[in-house]
């Protein structure tokens, strides 16, 4: 009865979670241009696409998608084969143990006339795909905490995944181990099948399982006689055999069975085979019910992306559709970090600290974000450098075992986060070239706030230190920060010919340079000669350097130009470094 | 002769076609090469707001083939002279340096310099050689004018490095001549593609383009011919862009390796002549007949 009404509760979870999730692919909105497709236009996109694709030759390429990447996983295997093995014993090994042992109602007993599930094959069977789940959690508890995979971060939900599969696999097993060894167990099997008076027959019988079967009696014990065994054995041919192999094929329970042989007696009297059984319907049913919402959600939302990725297009494919993926693609990550250990940009992490910089932390992100969560500023300002510290290589998105088309939720994220942020240094770098190829997609205005906002940030208090009205000041703090490598000193031999800016093709292309560029490069020599760094690190021709070397060529003093702008712009990228105000108001998430 | 081939970021994700090209062309001449699967990137666009990170990141390509006993060959000229300049850097002392080794260290990885680093263009010039070229070329092009784009980030900082003669340097002349190409004499040879601020001056970086385009075409040449990404993207898919808008009349630029394959009887799919932006097909006109060219 209890049973009945815990697995009608979280069937009715399940389903309601599955139904809730499905709504959110429809609903939620990443980026800006998403927002303006209405959830109506975005179902009836996806039954549009989803009927076209079906009814078209691109149906091939999903029958395809679906063996290689959905029950073969080989995008993993080519990845790391010792994870494809891990992955394929926890997924093989569940299925079959979901499909075989807990749907044995609807799908063994239809299917196999002589199911039973304490007759092999079907006992070896349950045994063997538990032990597979049990390896599979060995691999993934190994590489997580042994192996210590790098840049493999381990949330809240990856524990919650690994926990949630281990209890409902070992409560299982050492089920299995009390209820062979159970004495109580024992006698209900006598009392339904057997049917016994006689006391020499009880004897008997008891003997064979206690010899055979690993039943723990507190009656019979070994030694014992040969008469009694035989006479035990008719019996047991007689009423129990058709249902029970022998129980050494049920391997794992049958291990347990001896290890915990000692105790069985007080184990039994204690109920345990009963707890036991609560806890592993309990933990099956807290699986299922939380499953929409836990990272196993992953089961389901992985083959969409994965079919829904092989057959969509940037170019072709509706942009409702498109904003629809972006969102499910964030329920197809199941946080495995395979573009975290490929990404380009990642030593940068190493140096920065920046979570951020890695994708897979970054998709972990964007579920908060999509899901309308507030940040605080001090969080956006991280991921806001996080997610421009990109080279756009693609390799995130060619390694995702899940397929997802991490390169554009990366262009639609960025858009986003760079528009509404603080000024992002970062943005006066050669990481903008991708956004630069693709400023046709972007609106003129929108292209251009980060840039003003960058550019206002780096060049400081540059306006206030050149206004003559200024008292000149003197800051040796910051010399001593830049003068981190040896290049940095060589502007002390600068004489004042003037090369570098004569050289320069950056000076060459304005008509008035020094009111553009704020300074020119030999100025830019002469400041710090000066010891004036926070002047020096201010002007505009620091960024708009083109950092061909024309000017350090040229030198005739060796003042090694172009490394030391480089060090003004760290400096001067380090100076702007967000100043979060704490007292400001969070910004609305998505 | 077998290095470890370094493609950097740009070249998987945007120009596939100097992937494809050049590794046909270097298997052509005898050249092997090794893909190192945990290359990153050479650190080049970190430069501007973190040395720390640029360093680590080049050391780390720097170590791994060292690890794997290759010297580098990078197509990318910005990542040739990123990893050249950190291979600079890390035979200086200092903190960056110890910090930067320290992180190395806690990967498992070393570099102490014993493997070199060197550009496409170099590997052919100096360790295939003109001659070998010129034997396994099958048919010359004839009357087709090529303009040269050196890349500043080879070229400079000479000391650094070592690409070839700062002011007159002759190398790639030498190896678009070899393909019967004439490479035409124009002002602006040396100068920056524009490439380096596209994203965040976009103004400046087209302006810089235009003028390498028309003292192109003023010297007469009816291609521009590049061996980096950074480059070819400027002046392919961001002259595309600006003809788009100002509807002037392009000077496509063709890739080295593609210029070279087409002589090498290589079929214009290999060499992905038709994944520019801007056309370059009329290039084939130029070639003579293998027949002609053997008598």
């Amino acid at each position: 009865m209890l049973f009945t009404a815990f697995l009608y509760a979280s069937l009715i979870i399940f389903a309601l979670g599955l139904i809730s999730k499905i709504w959110t692919w429809f609903s939620r909105t990443i980026g800006i241009s998403a927002k303006r497709i209405s959830t109506s236009q975005r179902v009836s996109a996806a039954v549009k696409g989803i009927l076209g694709v079906v009814f078209s030759a691109k149906i091939l390429t999903l029958i395809k998608v679906f063996i290689l990447d959905v029950v073969l996983q080989i995008r993993i295997l080519k990845e790391d084969f010792l994870r494809w093995v891990m992955h394929m014993l926890i997924y093989t090994g569940f299925m079959l143990l979901l499909l075989m042992h807990a749907l044995e109602n609807f799908i063994s007993e239809p299917l196999f006339i002589n199911y039973y599930s304490t007759i092999n094959p079907f006992m070896f069977l349950r045994d063997l795909f538990g032990f597979m789940v049990i390896v599979g959690i060995g691999i993934a508890i190994f590489r997580r905490f042994v192996l210590k995979v790098p840049r493999l971060k381990t949330n809240a939900m990856d524990y919650y995944a690994i926990f949630i599969l281990a209890v409902i696999l070992l409560s299982g097993i050492v089920l299995e181990g009390a209820k062979i060894t159970s004495y109580t167990e024992y006698q209900f099997m006598v009392e339904d099948y057997a049917d016994l008076e006689d006391e020499e027959e009880i004897a008997a019988l008891e003997s064979y399982w206690v010899r055979n079967f690993g039943t723990v009696s507190p009656n019979v014990q070994a030694p014992f006689d040969e008469e009694v065994l035989s006479m035990g054995q008719d019996l047991h041919e007689a009423s129990c055999m058709d249902c029970h192999s022998a129980p050494q094929w049920a391997f794992t329970g049958y291990a347990t069975a001896k290890i915990i042989k000692p105790m069985a007696l007080a184990l039994d009297r204690a109920g345990t085979s009963t707890i036991l059984w609560y806890i592993h319907f309990l933990a099956c049913f807290l699986g299922l019910a939380y499953l929409p919402f836990s990272k196993m959600f992953h089961i389901f939302a992985t083959p969409v992306s994965l079919l829904a990725n092989a057959v969509m297009e940037k170019d072709t494919s509706d942009p409702a559709n498109i904003a629809t993926r972006q969102v499910m693609e964030l329920d197809a990550c199941m946080h495995c970090g395979t573009c975290s250990l490929r990404c380009s940009a990642a030593s940068a992490f190493d140096v920065r600290g920046n979570d951020y910089i890695l994708p897979s932390e970054k998709v972990t992100f964007l579920k908060t974000l999509a899901a309308g969560k507030k940040l605080s500023a001090r969080k956006l300002g991280a991921i806001q450098e996080g997610v421009y510290l990109c080279t756009n290589c693609d390799r995130c998105t060619v390694v995702c075992p899940a397929g997802i088309n991490l390169k554009e939720l990366w262009f639609t994220v960025r858009e986003d986060l760079v528009q509404r942020g603080y000024p992002e240094p970062l943005v006066l770098s050669p990481f903008s070239f991708y956004r630069g190829l693709n400023r046709e997609n972007i609106s003129k205005e929108d292209y251009a706030r980060p840039l003003a906002d960058a550019n206002r940030a780096v060049a400081g208090k540059f306006e206030q230190v050149m206004d003559p009205s200024t008292p000149i000041s003197f800051k040796d703090r910051e010399i001593v920060e830049l003068d981190q490598l040896p290049s940095t000193g060589t502007f002390s031999y600068c004489f004042g010919c003037q090369t570098c800016t004569t050289v320069c093709p950056v000076v060459a292309e304005y008509e008035n340079p020094q009111q553009t560029l704020g300074l020119l490069p030999h100025q830019i020599m002469n400041c710090l000669g000066l010891g004036l760094v926070e002047m020096a690190s201010g002007p505009r021709m620091l960024w708009d350097c083109v950092t061909c070397y024309q000017c350090q060529e040229n030198c005739p003093q060796n003042v090694e130009i172009t490394d030391i702008f480089f060090q003004l712009k760290n400096l001067a990228a380090k100076n702007a470094g967000k100043v979060v105000d704490e007292s400001s108001p969070d910004l609305e998430a998505a | 002769m077998k290095y470890a081939l370094f493609l950097g970021c740009n070249i998987p994700a945007r120009v596939d076609q100097y992937d494809a090209s050049a590794r046909a062309v270097l298997r052509q001449v005898g050249v092997q090469l090794k893909d190192i699967r945990e290359f990153n990137c050479c650190g080049y666009p970190m430069r501007n707001v973190d040395q720390k990170a640029f360093l680590l990141s080049s050391a780390v390509n720097l170590a791994l083939a060292e690890r794997a006993g290759l010297d580098i060959l990078a197509l990318c000229k910005c990542c040739f002279g990123t990893l050249k300049e950190a291979e600079h850097l890390l035979t200086e002392q200092g903190t960056l340096q110890e910090e930067v080794n320290g992180l190395l260290a806690q990967r498992g990885l070393k570099y102490t310099g014993k493997i070199r680093i060197k550009h496409f263009l170099s590997v052919l010039y100096h360790d295939v050689g003109l001659d070998t070229l010129k034997s396994k070329i099958t048919r010359q092009y004839k009357d087709v004018k090529i303009a040269t784009h050196y890349g500043c980030h080879a070229l400079r900082p000479s000391k650094i490095t070592r690409f070839d003669d700062p002011v007159a340097p002759s190398i790639f002349d030498k190896l678009v001549e070899v393909t019967g190409a004439k490479s035409v004499d124009w002002d602006r040879k040396l100068e920056c593609c524009g490439a380096p601020v596209l994203g965040f001056n976009d103004d400046l970086s087209m302006n810089l383009t235009k003028k390498k385009i028309s003292s192109g075409k003023k010297a007469g040449a009816d291609y521009l011919c590049s061996a980096c990404p950074y480059c070819h993207l400027q002046f392919d898919t961001v002259q595309k862009m600006m003809v788009s808008k100002n509807g002037n009349d392009p000077l496509a630029s063709v890739l080295y390796p593609q210029l070279l394959g087409l002589c090498m009887g290589m079929d214009e799919k290999t060499l992905g002549i038709n994944m520019n932006q801007l056309d370059i097909s009329g290039v084939t006109s130029f070639l003579e007949s293998g027949e002609e060219n053997a008598e």
